[in-house]
């Protein structure tokens, strides 16, 4: 039963407040790109056992969308950050690499 | 035999008396009684019968852990099986019967198994039963079921009543022992908002029974300070009757009340369900005495140590007039001094140490009780009751050195820290050589959403078993300052882990040592595990059903897997334990479900004319959370008569649809255009404004998933109509994009779906009827189709749209939600005399498909594109992008062989079967026959007078005239021909007046 | 290795001796230096492609690989459901194949499975979801696959404790398997593991693979902890798992992790002899040999590797059920646990070679992998022996980048 904090509204949102929505910094491929990008774009997935950066919804609350890092194997949430972010914020990527010296980055 | 002690027992109350029954039998027992103590107090030992073997069953425990002592209680809608009778308060009038035995507790056929234990080891099921092949089926799967199972089905529908609460808290503290208490005065001084719970009806755990001090008074009375110290501080909860059931990811604490369990009847909710967001957790949740491991130590009265000492205390209850004490560790003779208090006889304490010299087992001796060390019990005599002990030492193979007459043994292992709630979310353990125990490994706790410990054990949930060491943790962990509260007891000598007894014993003993009780597993069946390589805790554990039973293995677990581990020559770390899951003891399944049932289960949403529906004969369909008029049946009438008048009445007269629930969502701004154009298949920019236009949504995969009518309201707002169903699911998918794709577009939406009552009126007397309410130009020349006009309609502030999904002239006339019934029943009354009536859903459906128009969910799977639906030309050419179009060039979707949509028709007139599929020569390679094509909608058509379907064919819009054979029930064939899908007033002539 | 086999005349044997003669059901060997074929992953679907692999194609230089300890995945962690009443082509192909293996299970590996083919039913609640069910018997029937249409009364008669009128969602109907049913999840995951170590296949447990070593876009072995083990070829069968294990080999799946949950109740006697799904309310029931009502529902929304869910589905899972049947209410939940699901993009497994040669994945069995354990592992072998397989044809990892899904989601079912 997670709990998030929306960066938005600052709330620390129960989980049965939000909707899950998958992987976050996915590029869009649309008209004009190859089958490879465009399947990688819709179906192939990082899915990693450890950190993970997803899209969640404030849905029963503010109704935005945010990112998050969290660890997939402990649950635990590094952060939070809006939704129109190109890539994870620096300070949050130091975080994690403190907290995950092996940590492979976000891409 | 067990009986009530004439004075006694600290939580009774003899003044107020109780009468229950048990299997019929009318018992007395008081106030302040569990079912247990009031079943042991009146005589009743033998309370049940084992799972497997249906061999006798007694109290053997005092609380959670009880394997046996599982009744019946209540009747009818209050009836509940398997209610332990160890946390069970006694009250008025209780019925409890007895499980698992046919035809009654004394005499139960089932017992055969019991006389042929031998052959049915563990997992003998595994290893027969296979031939004849049909024989597990129809022969042994039948017996093996009519065994199965303990209590009774509940047969009626449930009487009582649940509920769910909310908390938060800095801090949780599991378990009202001294432990806890020591935890909350500290946490609760500190100023932390606590929580302090306690399964049971008492506070005090084990201390106030054994007779501790707490600086300086009798362990009760510093527990009845203490929490009214505690009540008195606003800061702390205190809530007993509940416990912690499981403890999930960061820091979510569901906890069970049972608030009249012990009241029933009394108007309150039975349970409630508390989901409690902590800060931190802190187990205080104490421990579990352990059994010993002997031949016929599942005889009724063989008990726990300290569940004597609990009867004996607690409920002025004897398990026996003489008991015999077993045990490993000193502090099983606490037992032997509170019986001698009682006034009943211990004919022997019989310690399997070498020696026994500590301060009690001197206190004992000193009362000219005979201790034989280095002894064990070599088995238990009786069958029903216990009638006696055959001594052994416990260093050899079982041979009787004497034999003990007695009524009650009473047994001690050892103890088990209670680490459930500190294991759920993934808090480690580590094994204690000296205390023969796993304890929480603090380096390895359950971790919250920052990453850090969100559990503490303390007392002896963390290991402790003395109570200043537990006082000291308790008050330390708990961020307590200052000196925490001291205690004095009798000090203990060192245990010694003892997990056969005797050391020696042969099969013919070790198949008579139960680990299990309930489910009847035995010594020798982990050793058979072990010996066919079920090696793992697990394999150990499934293959035998070790720990399975309703008590999930709280005393059965330790010294199964120190049998096992003996048995693989390993040490206990290396067998670990099988993963601990919630709930810690079984929870009902009403309070799970909480208040929600019945009318109230799900959210009904309900559109401004649903009353009047309802009092009109509304056949009602669900959909989504809506509930819709399917028909409206007149008295006499069948629904399909029904729904052939409304259509026949809508396609000559006029009829009334009420449309409110279709989505309605604004989206405004300047670059809304730009937004729509990417989320709709068409072109929703060029649309001037007062137009109308039927727009396709599809996902990003292609797949077309919705479909409405879009109206351009000003020169930056447009008004997007959505099905039923989708309102909410496309907005959330606008919004997705909007923020999380294209966050630079200045747009702004707004699901407006229930700010609007929408009527659809449609028919040849449409126009006359909205004329006759007046105050609006609807003129043909006036009022185009596809176009939209707002005004006063017959006094109602409105917005008409003219456009229509039944081939008819019809207009959709939008009013404030508010309005919508007073409307509705305008038009009704100003078209009396023009033959209006309402229709439903089914009528809509019908009149859609005449006109070929497609219904999404019905047409539409999910695996269709507006392709396969000849919906090229609502698809722009003019665009280079939009939702899904990069989705829909990939290979398999422009296969030409794709299935599109046809009109069948069947050759006799029938309908065809919905869902039926188009037959093709031949089979796959998988042997299954060839399919080209299926049924997505069919209908009786009463304006046609037959059956008319449409359908997906392979190539279909190629074959038209072919004839198709649908495959449908019991070999029959059905034969359609492929038609054009545009069955009726293919020129639009009727709705283009 | 040859066996001693299982029979009644068996234990009346063994029982003289105090059962001190049983042999082992599988040994605990060293894996060797290389093997034919290695399969990572001894759960249900790994162990049933290596005993197809042997006794279909006599390939028996094989090791199966296991992390932990044998079935103890999700085919220890399943609700024990078997059906073959899909809509789609080529999963009716593959789960009535193994629906159909199961049906002689116990014989051929001369362990008893107790398939009970018991009969399910797919409770239509709302319109949509009846004409999603028809249409599935309509497609069922030229599959080859046997189910029918039932109305309310003879659902009530099937099971009594139903409440056919419920307020909000009255029962329609049901689409009607009658030899689909459940089996003991763990036996089947032991039956397997025996029959394979009968035919000299190594069962190696607590192993753990750390990579996976490829030359020229060759697989080459795989380095566990108990050391390098070369092969020809290596089958992928990790469930949960098997993102990780594809990163390790060099390549990436349309795959995410979910938890799924179920639960059980305490014991009662037999109150209901099938299985029943209602997929409107998301839940599924079905009552074990022992007497606990099984329940299973809905998974979690996020990426998830701990095999713990969230407890609101579990209670959104028991309020359905309760609706549908009342005296639930009186039971008490005994266990409740985790398991953690692959999903694919469609739902539908994949079963396929790899950009690795001689590297073969099967995975994204979703919530529907128990029943399909027989069928899978029988199509793998031969995907894996052959390098084709009609029964896996459809399931290629390359489908979604031409959009040819297999979508069961479409007969308002949901794939368990």
């Amino acid at each position: 039963m997670l709990t998030l904090e929306c960066p938005y509204c600052g709330v620390k949102a129960e989980e049965t407040e939000l909707t899950a929505g998958g992987e976050a910094h996915l590029k869009r491929y649309g008209p004009g790109s190859s089958d490879e990008d465009f399947e990688s774009y819709l179906f192939v997935r990082k899915n990693p056992k450890g950190v993970h950066f997803e899209r969640w919804r404030h849905a029963y609350g503010c109704g935005k969308w945010f990112l998050a890092a969290r660890c997939t194997a402990t649950l635990e949430v590094f952060g939070t950050y809006p939704a129109q972010s190109k890539e994870p914020p620096a300070e949050l990527q130091a975080k994690i690499r403190a907290k995950r010296p092996n940590w492979e980055g976000y891409r | 035999m067990s009986t009530r002690l004439s004075k006694g027992g600290r939580l009774i109350d003899r003044t107020k008396p109780l009468s229950f029954t048990f299997n019929g039998r009318r018992m007395k027992g008081y106030h302040g009684d569990t079912l247990a103590s009031a079943l042991l107090g009146a005589g009743q030992t033998m309370v049940g019968r084992s799972f497997k073997y249906h061999r006798p069953r007694g109290v053997m425990a005092s609380g959670a852990e009880e394997p046996n002592a599982l009744v019946g209680l209540g009747q009818g809608g209050r009836f509940e099986p398997n209610q332990r009778t160890t946390t069970t308060e006694l009250f008025e009038g209780a019925e409890t019967i007895s499980q698992n035995h046919w035809p009654s507790l004394e005499f139960d056929i089932g017992a055969i198994n019991n006389k042929v234990a031998r052959f049915l080891p563990a997992g003998f099921y595994y290893k027969t039963f296979m031939f004849p092949r049909f024989a597990w089926k129809h022969v042994f799967e039948p017996i093996v079921r009519q065994s199965a199972g303990l209590g009774k089905v509940p047969q009626h529908r449930d009487e009582d009543r649940y509920e769910y609460a909310y908390a938060f808290a800095d801090v949780v503290i599991v378990g009202g022992g001294i432990a806890g208490i020591a935890s909350a005065l500290a946490a609760g001084r500190a100023g932390k908002r606590v929580w302090l719970i306690e399964q049971s009806a008492h506070w005090g755990g084990r201390a106030v029974v054994d007779g501790v001090q707490i600086d300086g008074q009798d362990a009760g009375d510093w527990v009845k300070n203490a929490i009214e110290t505690l009540g008195k501080m606003a800061n702390v909860t205190l809530r007993g009757r509940t416990m912690a059931a499981g403890l999930y990811d960061h820091g979510y604490l569901l906890a069970y009340e049972r608030i009249a369990d012990h009241t029933p009847g009394d108007g309150r909710p039975r349970h409630r369900l508390w989901r409690i967001r902590a800060g931190h957790v802190v187990t205080a949740t104490g421990a579990i005495e352990r059994p010993l491991s002997f031949a016929g130590n599942d005889i009724p009265g063989v008990m726990l140590a300290s569940a004597v000492r609990d009867y004996v205390v607690n409920w002025g209850v004897s398990p026996g007039d003489r008991t015999v004490i077993v045990t490993n560790s000193d502090d099983a003779y606490r037992t032997a001094l509170a019986l001698l208090d009682a006034g009943l006889v211990v004919p022997a304490v019989i310690d399997a140490r070498p020696e026994a010299k500590g301060e009690l087992p001197e206190a004992v001796r000193a009362r000219g009780v005979r201790v034989l060390a280095g002894h064990g019990i070599a088995k238990v005599k009786g069958g029903k009751e216990v009638t006696g002990v055959s001594v052994c030492i416990q260093a050899g193979e079982g041979a009787e050195i004497e034999s003990i007459a007695c009524d009650a043994v009473a047994m001690s292992g050892g103890w088990s820290p209670v680490v459930h709630l500190w294991s759920h979310c993934g808090g480690k353990l580590l094994w204690d050589e000296a205390q023969a125990m796993f304890r929480p490994d603090p380096k390895r706790p359950a971790t919250g959403d920052d990453g850090a410990a969100m559990v503490t054990a303390v007392g002896a949930a963390n290991g402790i078993l003395t109570p200043h060491e537990i006082l000291a943790d308790a008050h330390r962990a708990a961020g307590g300052t200052g000196t925490a509260p001291g205690a004095v007891a009798a000090v203990e000598a060192p245990m010694q882990p003892v997990w056969i007894m005797p050391q020696g014993a042969g099969p013919a003993l070790r198949m008579k040592m139960w680990l299990d009780p309930q489910n009847d597993v035995k010594v020798s069946d982990v050793q058979l595990a072990a010996r066919e390589g079920y090696e793992s805790v697990e394999h150990t554990k499934r293959y035998t059903t070790l720990g399975m039973a309703t008590d999930q293995g709280k005393i059965s677990n330790i010294n199964g897997l120190a049998v096992l581990s003996d048995a693989l020559s390993q040490a206990i770390p290396a067998t670990g334990t099988t993963t601990f899951r919630p709930p810690y003891t079984p929870i009902s399944m009403g309070a799970i479900a909480g208040e929600a049932r019945g009318e109230i289960f799900q959210p009904l949403r309900r559109t401004p004319m649903h009353g009047w529906h309802e009092t009109h004969g509304a056949h009602w369909e669900p959909v989504g959370q809506w509930r819709r008029a399917y028909c409206y049946l007149r008295s006499g009438e069948g629904v399909h008569d029904a729904v052939n008048r409304e259509i026949r009445n809508t396609r000559n007269a006029v009829g009334l649809l009420d449309a409110s629930t279709l989505g309605k969502i604004i989206v405004k701004g300047p670059d809304a255009g730009r937004f729509l154009d990417m989320l709709y298949t068409n072109l929703m920019s060029t649309l001037p404004v007062g137009k109308c236009r039927y727009g396709l949504m599809c996902t990003e995969n292609g797949f077309l998933s919705d479909d409405g009518v879009v109206v351009r309201l000003t020169e930056d707002t447009w008004l997007c109509h959505t099905t039923t169903g989708g309102a909410e699911r496309i907005h959330g998918w606008m919004e997705d994009w909007l923020q999380c794709e294209w966050w630079d577009w200045k747009v702004y939406t707004a699901n407006v779906t229930e700010e609007y009552a929408q009527v659809a009126v449609a028919g040849p007397n449409a126009r006359k009827l909205l004329e006759k309410l007046g105050g609006m130009d609807v003129s043909k020349e006036a009022f185009p189709a596809m176009e939209w006009r707002e005004g006063t309609l017959g006094g109602f502030r409105a917005r008409i749209y003219r456009i229509s999904f039944s081939g008819e002239l019809s207009y959709e006339v939008a009013v404030p939600a508010s309005e919508g019934l007073a409307f509705w029943e305008a038009l009704l009354k100003a078209g009396e005399a023009l033959g209006v009536m309402p229709y439903g859903t089914e009528a809509m459906h019908i009149m859609r498909a005449e006109k070929g128009f497609i219904m999404i969910g019905d047409e539409t799977d999910g695996t269709v594109i507006p392709q396969d639906l000849n919906l090229q030309w609502a698809i722009s050419k003019k665009k280079d992008d939009y939702l899904g179009k990069r989705a829909q060039e990939r290979k398999h979707m422009v296969d030409p062989d794709r299935w599109k949509l046809v009109g069948l028709e069947t050759l006799d007139g029938s309908v065809i079967p919905d869902g039926a599929y188009a037959a093709a020569e031949g089979v796959n390679a998988n042997g299954q026959r060839n399919m080209q094509g299926r049924v997505t909608s069919t209908y009786f058509s009463p304006t046609l007078g037959k059956g008319i379907a449409m359908g997906l064919v392979k190539r279909g819009p190629d074959r038209m005239g072919e004839v198709l054979d649908f495959p449908v029930d019991n070999g029959k064939v059905v034969k359609a021909r492929i038609v054009d899908p545009v069955f009726f007033d293919k020129d639009g002539e009727k709705q283009n007046v | 290795m040859g066996l001693k086999r299982y029979s009644v005349f068996a234990i009346v044997r063994e029982a003289m001796s105090y059962h001190q003669g049983w042999e082992r059901a599988w040994p605990w060997p060293k894996p060797k230096r290389k093997y034919d074929v290695v399969i990572v992953g001894a759960g249900g679907h790994g162990l049933a492609t290596a005993y197809y692999l042997g006794k279909n194609f006599g390939i028996t230089n094989v090791a199966i690989i296991e992390k932990g300890w044998l079935g103890g995945g999700n085919t220890g962690r399943n609700t024990t459901i078997i059906r073959s009443n899909y809509l789609q082509d080529p999963s009716a192909a593959i789960y009535e194949k193994a629906r159909s293996l199961y049906e002689t299970m116990s014989q051929d590996l001369n362990y008893n499975v107790m398939f009970s083919p018991r009969g399910l039913l797919m409770l239509g609640q709302t319109e949509h979801e009846v004409r999603g069910y028809k249409r599935t018997v309509y497609a069922n029937n030229l599959q080859g696959v046997e189910t029918r249409w039932i109305e309310p009364d003879e659902v009530k008669k099937l099971v009594p404790i139903i409440n056919i009128a419920g307020p909000r969602y009255p029962v329609l109907g049901a689409l009607y398997q009658a030899r689909g049913g459940t089996a003991r999840h763990d036996a089947v995951a032991w039956g397997y593991a025996r029959a394979c170590s009968a035919m000299g296949m190594d069962v190696i447990q607590q192993c753990e693979v750390t990579g996976v070593r490829s030359e020229g876009g060759r697989v080459k072995g795989i380095d566990t902890t108990k050391g390098a083990i070369d092969c020809d070829k290596l089958g992928l069968v990790v469930a949960g798992n098997s993102s990780v294990l594809a990163e390790m080999a060099g390549f990436r799946l349309p795959i995410e992790s979910l938890a799924l949950q179920a639960l059980v109740s305490e014991p009662i006697k037999p109150c209901m002899d099938v299985v029943v799904m209602a997929n409107t309310v998301h839940g599924y029931m079905s009552q074990s040999d022992k007497g606990e009502m099984v329940i299973g529902g809905g998974t979690d929304g996020f990426n998830n590797y701990t095999q713990r869910g969230s407890f609101h589905h579990i209670e959104e899972t028991v309020r359905s059920l309760i609706e549908t049947f009342p005296m639930l209410s009186r039971l008490k939940m005994l266990r409740q646990w985790g398991g953690i699901v692959d999903m694919t993009g469609d739902r539908s497994p994949i079963l396929s070679k790899t950009p690795v040669e001689g590297v073969f994945v099967n995975c994204g069995w979703g919530t529907g992998g128990f029943k399909a354990i027989p069928g899978s592992g029988w199509a793998m072998a031969e995907l894996m022996a052959r390098g084709h397989s009609p029964l896996t044809e459809e399931f290629s990892m390359y489908r979604f980048r031409e959009g040819k899904f297999i979508d069961e989601s479409v007969a308002a079912g949901v794939a368990h």
